[in-house]
């Protein structure tokens, strides 16, 4: 990658233009406009031909690393292969014309796209049904809580405002509790990380609304005591929210509703394929039981509006170019190619952390899922952290894995290869990490000092905190502060 | 049998296998109990090939009426130029994932900055953050964030001129987080700000959300709304149409705390409603309270200028159950989508979109004044988007408009509908769209 070192606002030159706009020859322009309502400060926008602005955004992406460019081992995040053709589908210029509030007669193909992905995203979970609507992973947790306190208002059980979080969850479970006004309650973990079930009895009662967990768990193990969970959480009339954060390993093969899962929601650019774009686009579908289809929020699918739904929480029906590609990719699974997503996935898991266990501190033996963590290297006496190992990564080539996360582990180091990535892949990156934990024994300096040959090298965080530059203007006159 | 995005053979199985000591890919999950596993065909459609599924889809495509779009409404038909797809779609900036590791995300770093800039300048802000998923759920974010910015208020007041999906957005979050709304009500088409005055005066109102532009299309008059909100000590939320902002006054110059709206009209294409981007900026003093992703400059260990996500202090990672949003992402590549529009409309073509809309709007105003089945909902000024009063059923006359391949006149109230006319609309599709109305009785 090469450093490339301008802001589009530093290639404006008074005069020049990037667009083409046609002389429709209207009378009237918003001159008519009373000056009382017009803006009289300059918006600021830089000046740049067409070929000026693709060269630069083109100098931008070349500062960045994707998928496409290598092997994105980043725990909890499922960065798997985004296929073309979802690109391809997702680009077709009809649906791209179609406005949100068109009547649904209009919109036959729409609907059935609603119908069929919903459909299937019930087959492969064991839910009754789904909403489509929510944006990403954590409005989908939001609307996921809503439609469980909506549900326990509707019977009259409005004292249910905690939910029950684990300890080792991520943050994003408290906090989109926290947003639908519920007290978070956290459940400790065992030193496996699995949940203390002894723990959890004690926290239940008449108060509990639910509890939010993931299966596979943070560390990507199962937790084998789920039945008995489900059992405890809905005997003290609680419900059970499943984050589906974790759920690739399970594509295919296990179901979160057949488990007692009230309510889940799916994370689109995760499981299903469809890209991150560097952090969204996104979708997070939620998914419920048949006792709780009438609590989704509107606009829904059916073109119902039950009593008891539990709101709007989009502007419209989700992000609908991203539910494409999912079920683009969906079809291509089918029935027969999906059994084989969660066990390749879990395998090539399994396969880097037998390969490192003996560089790597592996604190826990058992085999995992669609991840697992190391805490730091074996060796400890070299004084290299985890981050070093991370940034030292970068230099050859690979993302870096998930560090510092789950903070069970102080030196945690996350990985979770998917199932689009070859053995050749997996062997190469084995390589590297033996190669690093060899080089922090030898020369320890040069990994301490990582990266080496990346565009910019350990930028500070600190400064950019206690002196914040957050838009160009500050740069060229920077406010007092 | 193989299959496109699965690299394995039976062999690299074998030795995985081999490797792991695990008998096979089944015994892989010998943890879970077998009731568990699933054991049944899925009820899924066989497995298709490319060709397959790009028959589905252009079968979808071709069951959907192609209309030409006459309305608004929070979703705006405005032209995407060429570049702003290219660009979009290269895979270094599509397969990305948030930019943690800054060293390797220079590329989204770079945009999302310049992004924060742009939202900035055509709000009159001070800080913007990198994009929200939606212009509803930025309204609610801004809600949240008087609320908590307020110390010891829990109610905030929308104005009824609002979008209805914005206000049904917020109410919901509202709701759920445990505070109390109230709605402003609406005289002579824009916020009244007598009722405002008057729902202020408990001195126990958080924040208040007026729009920029209502829901009748309305160039609101904001002046002396900041002044009354401030006086009470609650914050002021303005929701924009970004677009309109090269031109019309800023939430900064209205003396609004917060500027929140959906950054679609920016040339993000209609798409059924998504995917959007909404955006949120705020004056200096709450810059910390501001939620979701943040980049700020700064320099690296060789002294070169480089880019961050920075005060994650306020995130929900670090935050948990004290937090008071929980956004976690962005809507990254919308935001790289209208950060490139911008680039290339610049201050003068994004003047020249809003004159362009302002003029065939006025001109399909004036058009259908004209009919005689019109008359003027408001004497009020507009930019692209109106309501009138007609004395046609209104069924019908969508009926009507939709036959001939128009998708216009919105029903805002009984009596009442809305057109909308963006810079990509002609001269000959306004006339066609007035001829089917003059052939009306």
């Amino acid at each position: 990658m090469k450093y490339y070192d301008k802001l589009i606002f530093e290639l404006s030159k008074d005069g020049r233009c990037g667009y083409s706009l046609p002389d429709a020859g209207w009378t009237q322009t918003t001159s008519s406009i009373p000056d009382g309502l017009k803006r009289t400060s300059d918006p600021g926008l830089p000046q740049v031909s067409e070929p000026e602005v693709v060269r630069h955004y083109t100098n931008l992406s070349q500062m960045n690393f994707g998928v496409d460019t290598g092997f994105y081992p980043l725990g909890s995040c499922t960065m798997k292969y985004n296929p073309k053709i979802n690109e391809d589908i997702a680009g077709m210029s009809g649906f791209k014309g179609i406005h949100p509030l068109q009547p649904r007669s209009t919109v036959p193909g729409v609907m059935k796209l609603y119908n069929d992905l919903s459909s299937a995203l019930s087959a492969i979970t064991g839910m009754a049904g789904f909403t489509l609507n929510p944006f990403a992973g954590a409005h989908g947790e939001l609307t996921g809580l809503m439609i469980m306190r909506r549900y326990h208002i509707c019977r009259g059980d409005d004292a249910r405002t905690k939910i029950i979080v684990p300890d080792s969850a991520h943050g994003t479970n408290p906090a989109s509790a926290a947003v639908c006004g519920l007290e978070v309650v956290q459940v400790k973990s065992l030193p496996d990380g699995t949940i203390d079930v002894d723990h959890l009895k004690t926290l239940l009662d008449s108060s509990v609304a639910g509890i939010m967990m993931t299966n596979p768990n943070t560390l990507g193990l199962f937790e084998t005591r789920i039945e008995e969970i489900a059992e405890l959480v809905h005997g003290c009339g609680g419900l059970l929210y499943y984050d589906g954060a974790n759920m690739n390993p399970l594509l295919g093969t296990v179901r979160p509703g057949d488990m007692g899962f009230d309510i889940i929601h799916l994370n689109l650019h995760k499981t299903f394929s469809t890209p991150h774009g560097g952090g969204g686009p996104g979708a997070g579908p939620v998914g419920v039981a048949a006792h709780l289809l009438p609590y989704l929020p509107l606009p829904r699918i059916d073109g119902q509006t039950p009593e008891e739904n539990a709101g709007r929480i989009s502007g419209f029906m989700g992000n609908f170019s991203v539910l494409m590609k999912a079920y683009a990719y969906i079809l291509m699974l089918g029935k027969q190619n999906i059994r084989m997503a969660g066990p390749l996935a879990t395998l090539n898991a399994n396969y880097i952390k037998e390969s490192l266990k003996d560089c790597y501190r592996l604190p826990i033996q058992s085999v995992c899922k669609h991840e697992f963590v190391f805490d730091g290297l074996a060796d400890q006496s070299t004084g290299v952290t985890t981050l070093d190992v991370a940034k030292r990564l970068l230099d050859y080539g690979f993302h870096a894995p998930t560090v510092y996360f789950p903070l069970l582990f102080h030196q945690s180091i996350m990985i979770e290869p998917t199932e689009t990535e070859s053995k050749e892949t997996l062997d190469a990156f084995i390589d590297v990490m033996r190669k690093i934990a060899h080089e922090a024994s030898v020369k320890s300096d040069t990994v301490k000092s990582a990266p080496h040959n990346t565009p910019v090298r350990r930028p500070d965080e600190t400064e950019a905190a206690r002196h914040p530059v957050l838009k160009y203007q500050d740069m060229v006159a920077p406010s007092a502060s | 049998m193989a299959f496109a995005y699965f690299p394995h053979t039976p062999d690299d199985i074998r030795q995985m296998l081999q490797r792991t000591g695990v008998s096979s890919l089944e015994d892989l999950y010998a943890d879970v109990p077998e009731k568990f596993i699933y054991r049944k065909e899925y009820d899924l459609p066989d497995a298709m090939t490319e060709m397959e599924v790009r028959r589905y889809f252009e079968d979808l495509d071709k069951s959907n009426t192609k209309l030409t779009v006459f309305c608004g409404a929070g979703a705006y038909d405005h032209y995407t130029p060429s570049a702003v797809e290219y660009i979009v779609s290269r895979s270094e900036f599509l397969t990305a994932y948030t930019p943690y590791q800054a060293e390797i995300s220079q590329g989204t770093l770079r945009y999302i900055f310049e992004f924060q800039s742009m939202v900035c300048g055509l709000t009159g802000m001070d800080c913007a953050n990198a994009s929200m998923y939606d212009g509803p759920t930025s309204a609610a974010e801004a809600m949240l964030m008087c609320v908590a910015s307020v110390k010891k208020r829990k109610r905030v007041l929308v104005s009824s001129s609002l979008l209805p999906n914005v206000l049904d957005v917020v109410r919901t979050y509202a709701g759920y987080h445990g505070l109390q709304l109230d709605t402003v009500c609406v005289k002579d088409g824009e916020t009244s700000l007598e009722d405002l005055v008057e729902k202020l005066s408990g001195g126990d109102v958080a924040g208040v959300l007026v729009p920029g532009i209502n829901r009748y299309g309305i160039i609101e008059d904001l002046s002396g709304y900041a002044d009354a909100v401030h006086a009470a000590g609650a914050l002021l939320a303005v929701y924009s149409d970004p677009s309109s902002l090269a031109v019309l006054k800023t939430p900064g110059e209205w003396g609004a705390d917060i500027a929140c709206g959906d950054a679609q009209t920016l040339g993000i294409p209609l798409s059924f409603g998504g995917p959007y981007a909404g955006f949120l900026a705020c004056r200096k003093d709450l810059m910390r309270k501001l939620p979701g992703r943040i980049v700020g400059a700064t320099t690296d260990a060789d002294g070169k200028r480089s880019f961050v996500l920075t005060l994650q202090a306020r995130e929900q990672h670090i935050r948990r159950e004290k937090a008071t949003s929980n956004i976690c992402s962005n809507q990254s590549l919308m935001a790289l989508f209208v950060t490139v529009y911008l680039s290339l409309m610049g201050p003068d073509g994004l003047r020249k979109v809003n004159d362009l809309s302002y003029g065939g709007a006025h001109y399909l105003h004036d058009r259908l004044l004209a009919t005689g089945k019109f008359t003027d909902a408001f004497d009020k000024p507009f930019l692209k988007e109106f309501v009138m009063k007609t004395s046609l059923d209104i069924p019908a006359l969508q009926q009507a408009l939709m036959d001939a391949g128009f998708f216009a006149a919105l029903q805002t109230e009984e009596g009442y509908v809305s057109f909308c006319v963006t810079e990509r609309r002609t001269r000959e599709e306004i006339d066609a769209l007035v001829d089917v109305i003059n052939l009306m009785r």
